[in-house]
């Protein structure tokens, strides 16, 4: 019998953990999607869509007043927050929905944190006819009221998730129920490059295009490629996509930005690769936080969309190889990255890239005017100022109080 | 031979089935636990499935998520688990039901040493599949613990070889496309499953998840080596009052349900 055990790993990251009614389902994707991965008329269609729809190319903007205002490196901003429902996630899912679409399934799933997945996948779903249920975790609901409505509008139904912390993680225990017991009906798109195989792959290969169209833009620009990339890693797929076309080449240097919450020693915040262990979960074997026995931590990051005990396999890989480096920014100082890019360019980030945005204050002063940054800048901030605004208010406040 | 093929074996020549129920250990004590063993095997059980409390039980339905966090309010680990086995030491055979990530963290050779030591005779684990399982597998053979896995109805012919071919003890058929709970009716693909798995290897049968009621474990019963019920056992532990009292009144009723059955089964071929 051909051993399978390597399937889908990164080094020895990554796999197929679960339950076993999921895994003809999990083999017929794989085998779909290396099918429609090579097929030319799959590939032109999403193409369309993503230039015609989505608003493909996305610009590599030179940020000329972030760059002399941090006297160091300049500092390019890849613009995914310009992209059709206004963040990175949409690449992904017209992908999955299109392949949902073509192997005949009606219904879609998917779960979200800060609803930007959420969003992306029921608006795919509303242009490509496909039924869609979303599950969100009811803190989140709360967090990010703004995308439940917008997912309400495009047709999904939104289905609050009140078990265990009641956010991301929960969400997604929940769609992989819904999964195992709709699985011969149901497409689910996964929003990150974290799942069981063939998952991981094939956010990544969805996601790549944003770093394809940097090394393209980069080339143009400065006629060589960037000396650093740095993104906000939650799952990871903002990151992954743009830094898996750079992967062999070792002259560009990777950070992958995590959420570091009140303080990383603090025990309240979301950063899996600088402060945890691996281990089993949501179908893959990759860094997670968790207690010495096992159970899966609670999380806390400002940013719903990095709120996140888990993270995608490749990056536990990246870790290990060394080829990336992760570091943790805390909530507070991405706060100051949302206004820092706000008011140097007129950007406003959402808190996920806000977090990347905060980082460059202590990489780019180390570095000469020689060096190219490539920030990616995931999402915009439209969904977040409703609730960074609740927290100025609720700090000021606090500052006023005696 | 493992004490769990020794009790198939007993049961074939009986004429019977065998019934498996599940509580979550922990739930709401181990103290509790402990008596519910007790109270099962005397109530007639041929086997006792005892789940490890995992924090995001994705197999799980609403009744065994609620037991799983009951029992994790009480800080129960693995350990706990395996040691409160070791103290029960019932005379029918003892099988865990644990999500993976505890035991990786336990350490997987560790597990299977100290699992085996302590009297525990089989392992669950159900999110792992067959395949993902070399290193359980190569740690559960040398110490004589069963690895049972899992079959589903979506479970294609190549599937069933694969597991089949690295489960011992018996097969876990999941009896719905689904997560545990209690059903009003159970499906009649299980009925198929079971019929397709028993072309395929001469393993024991067990099928679970959703057999909520004496008349469905007795059609279980007819079909299948075992009948496993969880989440109906597991509900009678969230009423208040005597619990372990009305879990044995329930798995005597279970019994007497399964035992009608006798040799008209299919049972054991």
């Amino acid at each position: 019998m051909a051993s399978v055990t390597q399937k889908g790993r990164f080094g020895k990251y990554g796999g197929r953990y679960v339950p076993e009614t999921l895994i003809p389902a999990l083999d017929e994707l794989e085998q779909e999607y290396e099918r429609y991965r090579q097929d030319r008329l799959f590939q032109e269609e999403l193409a369309y869509y993503l230039q015609r729809y989505c608003g493909r190319p996305t610009p590599l903007y030179f940020a000329e007043r972030l760059t002399d205002m941090l006297g160091g490196a300049r500092i390019y901003l890849k613009r995914e927050d310009l992209l059709h429902t206004g963040a990175h996630k949409i690449n992904n899912t017209m992908g999955q929905v299109l392949l949902a679409q073509r192997m005949g399934k009606g219904r879609v799933i998917a779960e979200t944190g800060a609803g930007q997945h959420g969003v992306a996948t029921a608006t795919a779903a509303a242009m490509f006819g496909l039924a869609c249920d979303v599950y969100m975790g009811a803190e989140d609901m709360v967090r990010q009221e703004l995308n439940v409505f917008r997912m309400r509008l495009l047709g999904a139904r939104v289905i609050p998730v009140e078990s265990g912390s009641r956010t991301l993680k929960d969400a997604i225990n929940e769609a992989l129920r819904d999964w195992v017991t709709n699985v011969r009906t149901t497409f689910y798109v996964i929003g990150s490059v974290v799942g069981p195989h063939p998952y991981p792959s094939m956010v990544r290969d969805f996601q790549s295009v944003i770093g394809r169209e940097v090394r393209t833009q980069s080339t143009a620009e400065i006629e060589r490629l960037p000396d650093y990339l740095v993104a906000c890693v939650g799952g990871g797929s903002n990151a992954m996509g743009l830094f898996y076309p750079f992967k062999d080449d070792p002259e560009v240097k990777m950070v992958g930005v995590e959420a570091g919450g009140l303080g990383v020693s603090t025990g309240h915040h979301a950063a899996t690769l600088v402060a945890g262990t691996p281990g089993v979960l949501h179908g893959a074997f990759s860094y997670l936080l968790q207690d010495g026995a096992g159970q899966i931590s609670s999380t806390h990051s400002v940013s719903a969309g990095l709120d996140y005990p888990g993270v995608g396999p490749e990056h536990s890989y990246f870790k290990e190889t060394g080829r990336a480096k992760y570091v943790a920014v805390s909530d507070r100082d991405a706060l100051q990255g949302f206004r820092l890019l706000s008011q140097t360019e007129g950007i406003i980030p959402a808190l996920e890239p806000a977090h990347a945005i905060a980082y460059l204050r202590t990489l780019v002063p180390t570095l000469s005017r020689d060096h190219v940054v490539v920030v990616g800048l995931s999402g915009r901030g439209d969904k977040d100022v409703q609730h960074v605004s609740r927290i100025v208010q609720s700090s000021n406040e606090a500052l006023s109080s005696p | 031979m493992s004490r769990i093929a020794a009790t198939f074996d007993r049961l074939r020549g009986e004429h019977r089935q065998a019934l498996v129920p599940f509580v979550v250990a922990g739930d709401p004590d181990l103290a509790t636990t402990g008596q519910a063993v007790g109270a099962l095997a005397r109530a007639g059980a041929d086997m006792i499935e005892l789940g490890v409390p995992f924090s995001d039980p994705v197999a799980d339905g609403p009744i065994n998520q609620r037991a799983y966090q009951r029992a994790l309010a009480g800080g129960v680990t693995v350990r706990d688990v395996i040691e409160l086995v070791g103290q029960a030491r019932p005379a029918v055979p003892v099988v865990l039901l644990s999500y993976y990530n505890p035991i990786v963290q336990y350490g997987v050779g560790r597990f299977c040493a100290d699992a085996a030591r302590h009297g525990v005779d089989g392992v669950v684990i159900p999110d792992l599949p067959a395949d993902e399982a070399d290193e359980l597998v190569a740690a559960a053979r040398p110490v004589g613990l069963d690895t049972i896995f899992l079959l589903a109805p979506t479970s294609t012919d190549t599937r069933i070889r694969v597991v089949a071919g690295r489960s011992s003890g018996f097969i876990y058929g999941v009896s719905v496309t689904g997560v545990t709970g209690v059903r009003d009716r159970l499906p009649e693909e299980i009925r198929e499953l079971v019929g397709r798995i028993k072309k395929l290897t001469r393993l024991p049968v067990c099928v679970g998840f959703g057999v909520s009621t004496p008349d469905q474990a007795r059609r279980v019963a007819e079909i299948a080596d075992g009948v496993i019920v969880g989440s109906a056992l597991v509900a009678l532990l969230e009423q208040p009052g005597d619990k372990v009292a009305r879990l044995e009144q329930f798995v005597r009723e279970l019994r007497k349900a399964i035992d009608a059955v006798g040799a008209r089964g299919a049972g054991p071929s």
